[in-house]
């Protein structure tokens, strides 16, 4: 629906009434979700331009260069609304909807990846958590395996704020050929072929749907279908080869309405469509069902008189229907057409570009709240225990009953495989290769928008960086509650302007992104989850490192400890206590420390690094440890740090720390010491009767055997596979 | 020259990486066959690749077998020649009647993707002549109805005619009977298998520690075609 003043708006601009049609796809494509309304002049402020940047934000995906003719494009989407109503249908549309963009762009899909967030599901027996997880896995699983993308890698968090609710967000990542991206540009009689699922009833009003607090409401939740969409992407690429398409564009929230108008304003050409033509799963569809319906799995494609046919013999041949839906005109509208009586017309660009809206922004009460009530937990006693208990919880648990649903070798291309480093690699030839991770961190972003934002974008890229790769591009997935409200729409300010500072500091531009408000059920609003992928390229297959550790080496922290606890697994998980500081970020410290390490891999002084963020030190020497099945001995007082407390020091969530292994210990030191970073030699890998130690002079040593570890590590497996009765 | 046909059904989605071990890695001229394909007399070996034929709507592999390139696919292994199906292409040989027994939906009701190790139970068939009895592959699965499940007593003529080539060495993925990873036909010609040699074939794609030796099974697949063709010549 229409706000009074859109409405207005919308009636000066026509100089007349807008006729129900017209005010239905204007109110789709008006909706937040399509129009961005809130959201359009903050992003603004990011910087969208680099070096391999060929096309940037706006786009269906973004179009990073990575040299030899070749690119990559990406893009991330969520389905939150559809996945918290049916999870399996929801979040394999999801999927669907995001591969169709880097179809849209000229290049094929190669890689997928997820970000999911749940409530808590150890004790689920009073919400539904646990069986939203398990079907959003399998709704990924199912449609990502049958199309023969990767799924290659994710992450999962679970937070009391998604009660009764599910963030889903799906990232796909493309590769291409530089002269087959599609230009985009079309002219006057080309032709408008709208191909793949029929039109039907199915997400009717789904955009508006997602444009408001949940509701339950089946009917705007899509149906999956991907063996149609694996059709689409051979026609597709065939097509692309063989210079049919002219420009293309998938379907997805508010239908035919926003795809139309949003191309037709994108090539600057009017758009003539008749609706008689366009082919149905029931021939009683009303116009406006049409132009709002939300069948999956349908592109539009121009293509010119002359290839018209060769199109359509390709599509034919893979058993796609398709029709032809219209013509471009000379002009500048969308004019809509039954049976060649005109029903609708509007101006392309009106309706692709609704009133931006001006939002208040007030700091949130509850941060003063939370920082005026909190104490400060007592230290524990029992360290082995509390690591194991961090260990197992499914924040910090092995994520492998996920990624063993998901089919992560298909294409042939995944070097780093999920659950074996920091962020996944595919290659791109056997020179070249990409790596790419998700990162996002509700619990930080909640007490501190800024910093934890800053966080995530820290994280996500020192993560790929543990892989060899320099950060290229960032894509941003931006999720809150409803920004008309002043102090939700505050949070999203700040992490906005946080992403504007980590890229424009570090030089790496945002190359896609989107947002999604209304995150929120009767129970209120979501914490603010920002989450940030980065992508990075690795040149030369030396240069590609893992987190496994070997006998003998030598183990290092860079970077130095503080206090920062805030939103820490230790305090949120083990005490159930909200508030602290949240770790802050120094941008000059975090690039001197990412340049630093990947100076070691390029140098050969290692090969074998590990991000210290979520859990903190303790949890990655353990996983480190696991991921090698290997003992280690670390010296606790030779960490550089400024805590007072030792469960601060183990369990302190810092940015910019990195841990690595290196068989030349002085070379390493030499190295560091010239680069100026602060660091230390802090254990070695060895036997050490299978257990992890850390030593703390003659005071203390924690001590946990590997296979206690491990079986915590793995208490994801047991708290799934303990239900499989639906 | 030696050229081996690639079937490609819609939504096959190995073909392309099975091409790649084939043409670019052993310099194998291989072509892809659209499943409407009716002559492929010419095509010395086929391999069915992995994927999701039809969307695996029904039942995994059951319409692929419907299709009209299988009737070339029979004749060709009438005469002998070697077929080979990976995952989906296992499916539709089982669903064909090519093999026998049938794949189930895996014990654990779920997708697995993981890597194992297989033994080699047969080296007596054109996809393992390089392989030692007992070897073992490292190899990935990946397959949501991988179960292979037959009568006893077909089981044991399978075992007594050496007709299972390659079993699961540790745990079993799938529940299959025996741990049956691959099964081949009463002549040694047709095999399906579960397991993606082409995943496993290339040094680069392999899990830190362990070597491609999967690549074995196309470079026994080569040896064996190269050998024919040496014979065919010497009898024209």
């Amino acid at each position: 629906m229409l706000s009074s003043t859109e409405d207005d708006y919308l009636t000066r601009q026509l100089g007349r009434t807008p006729n129900p049609l017209e005010l239905d796809m204007t109110s789709t494509e008006w909706s937040e979700h399509c129009s961005y309304k809130s959201s359009k002049m903050l992003l603004k402020l990011l910087p969208t331009k680099g070096t391999n940047v060929i096309i940037g934000p706006g786009y269906d995906a973004g179009v990073l260069d990575v040299g030899n003719g070749d690119v990559i494009t990406v893009h991330i989407e969520s389905h939150n609304h559809p996945s918290a109503v049916d999870p399996y249908g929801g979040a394999a549309t999801g999927v669907g909807g995001v591969i169709r963009d880097i179809i849209s762009m000229g290049t094929r899909p190669i890689g997928l990846l997820n970000a999911l967030r749940f409530a808590p599901i150890e004790n689920s027996n009073s919400s539904n958590s646990k069986w939203l997880f398990k079907n959003v896995v399998k709704g990924i699983a199912d449609y990502g395996n049958c199309i023969g993308i990767p799924n290659v890698g994710g992450e999962v968090e679970f937070d009391k704020s998604f009660r009764e609710y599910c963030l889903v967000d799906v990232a796909a990542i493309g590769l291409g050929r530089k002269d087959e991206i599609i230009p985009n540009e079309a002219e006057h009689d080309d032709l408008i072929i709208l191909a793949g699922n029929p039109t039907g009833r199915d997400g009717i009003h789904g955009a508006s749907f997602a444009s408001k607090l949940l509701v339950e409401d089946r009917s705007a939740v899509q149906i999956p279908d991907p063996f149609l969409e694996k059709l689409l992407i051979e026609a597709t690429r065939e097509a692309v080869k063989n210079g049919c398409i002219k420009a293309m564009k998938d379907l997805g929230g508010g239908g035919l309405a926003c795809c139309l108008s949003e191309l037709s304003e994108s090539v600057g050409m009017g758009f003539e469509i008749e609706l008689s033509s366009v082919h149905k799963k029931i021939p009683s569809l009303s116009p406006n069902e049409i132009m709002i319906s939300e069948s999956q799995e349908r592109m539009i494609y121009i293509v010119s008189k002359k290839k018209q046919h060769e199109f359509t013999r390709i599509l034919d041949r893979f058993g796609i229907a398709h029709s032809n839906i219209g013509t471009l005109k000379d002009h500048s509208d969308l004019v809509i057409l039954l049976n060649g009586r005109s029903i609708a017309r509007l101006k392309s660009s009106l309706l692709a570009n609704a009133p931006l809206v001006n939002r208040r922004s007030i700091r949130p009460s509850y941060l003063r709240k939370i920082k005026k009530y909190f104490v400060e937990p007592a230290e524990v006693k029992d360290y082995e225990k509390v690591i194991l208990k961090i260990l197992s919880n499914p924040n910090i648990a092995s994520k492998r009953w996920v990624y063993q649903q998901y089919d992560h070798e298909v294409g042939t291309r995944t070097v780093i495989k999920p659950g074996e480093g920091d962020a996944s690699v595919l290659r791109i030839d056997d020179d070249r290769f990409i790596s790419i991770k998700l990162d996002g961190n509700s619990k930080h972003c909640y007490l501190d928008p800024y910093e934890g934002t800053l966080g995530c974008l820290s994280e996500a890229c020192r993560n790929i960086r543990c892989t060899g790769a320099q950060p290229i591009g960032i894509i941003d997935h931006l999720q809150f509650g409803n920004p008309e409200r002043p102090s939700i729409y505050w949070t999203f300010k700040k992490s906005i302007e946080a992403i504007a500072d980590f890229c424009k500091f570090m030089s790496i531009p945002v190359v896609g992104g989107k947002v999604s408000f209304y995150n929120e059920t009767r129970r209120g609003a979501i914490k603010p989850s920002p989450v940030i992928g980065a992508i990075g390229l690795i040149e030369g297959r030396a240069n590609i490192v893992s987190s496994k550790l070997e006998s003998g080496d030598s183990l290092f922290i860079v970077g130095s400890t503080g206090e920062e606890m805030g939103g820490s697994e230790y305090f949120e998980n083990y005490h159930q206590r909200v508030g602290g500081r949240v770790a802050a970020l120094n941008l000059n410290m975090d690039l001197l420390h990412g340049n630093s390490i990947l100076q070691l891999i390029h140098e050969k002084i290692t090969n074998c690094v590990h991000d210290c963020s979520k859990g903190g030190l303790a949890i990655s020497l353990i996983e480190m440890a696991l991921q090698g099945n290997i003992g280690i001995s670390v010296d606790l007082e030779k960490i550089p740090n400024r805590c007072k407390r030792l469960d601060y020091l183990l369990f302190a969530e810092t940015n910019s720390r990195y841990l690595f292994a290196t068989k030349k210990p002085s070379e390493a030191e030499v190295f560091l010491d010239k680069l100026g970073c602060s660091y230390s030699e802090i254990g070695h890998a060895g036997d050490y009767d299978g257990t992890i130690e850390l030593r703390q002079s003659k005071k203390r040593t924690i001590s946990i055997p590997l296979q206690k570890a491990r079986s915590s590590y793995e208490n994801l497996d047991r708290i799934m596979k303990g239900n499989n009765e639906d | 020259m030696v050229k081996i046909g690639l079937v490609v059904f819609p939504g096959s989605n190995c073909d392309r990486d099975v091409f790649n071990v084939l043409n670019n890695i052993l310099k194998l001229k291989t072509e892809y066959l659209w499943h409407k394909t009716d002559s492929i007399h010419e095509f010395d070996a086929v391999i069915l690749p992995g994927g999701f034929s039809y969307g695996d709507r029904l039942r995994a592999g059951i319409i692929a077998a419907r299709s009209p390139i299988m009737r070339q696919v029979k004749k060709l292994a009438e005469r002998g020649l070697p077929v080979l199906g990976i995952c989906n292409g296992f499916q539709i040989l089982v669903e064909s009647g090519m093999l026998p027994g049938a794949l189930l939906m895996n014990r654990g009701l779920n997708f697995v993707c993981k890597w194992t190790r297989m033994e080699v139970l047969n080296t007596s068939t054109p996809f393992t002549g390089m392989l030692n009895n007992n070897q073992l592959i490292n190899i990935p699965v990946a397959h949501g109805e991988g179960r292979y499940m037959i009568d006893q007593d077909t089981y044991e003529s399978l075992k007594k005619n050496k007709q299972i080539v390659f079993k699961y060495k540790d745990e079993n993925p799938n529940g299959s009977i025996g741990s049956i990873a691959g099964i081949c036909n009463d002549n040694g010609n047709v095999l399906g298998m579960m397991p993606h040699p082409e995943r496993a074939s290339d040094q680069i794609l392999m899990p830190h520690g362990l070597t491609n030796n999967a690549i074995l099974i196309f470079q026994s697949l080569m040896l064996f075609l190269s050998r024919k063709k040496t014979v065919n010549k010497r009898r024209r």
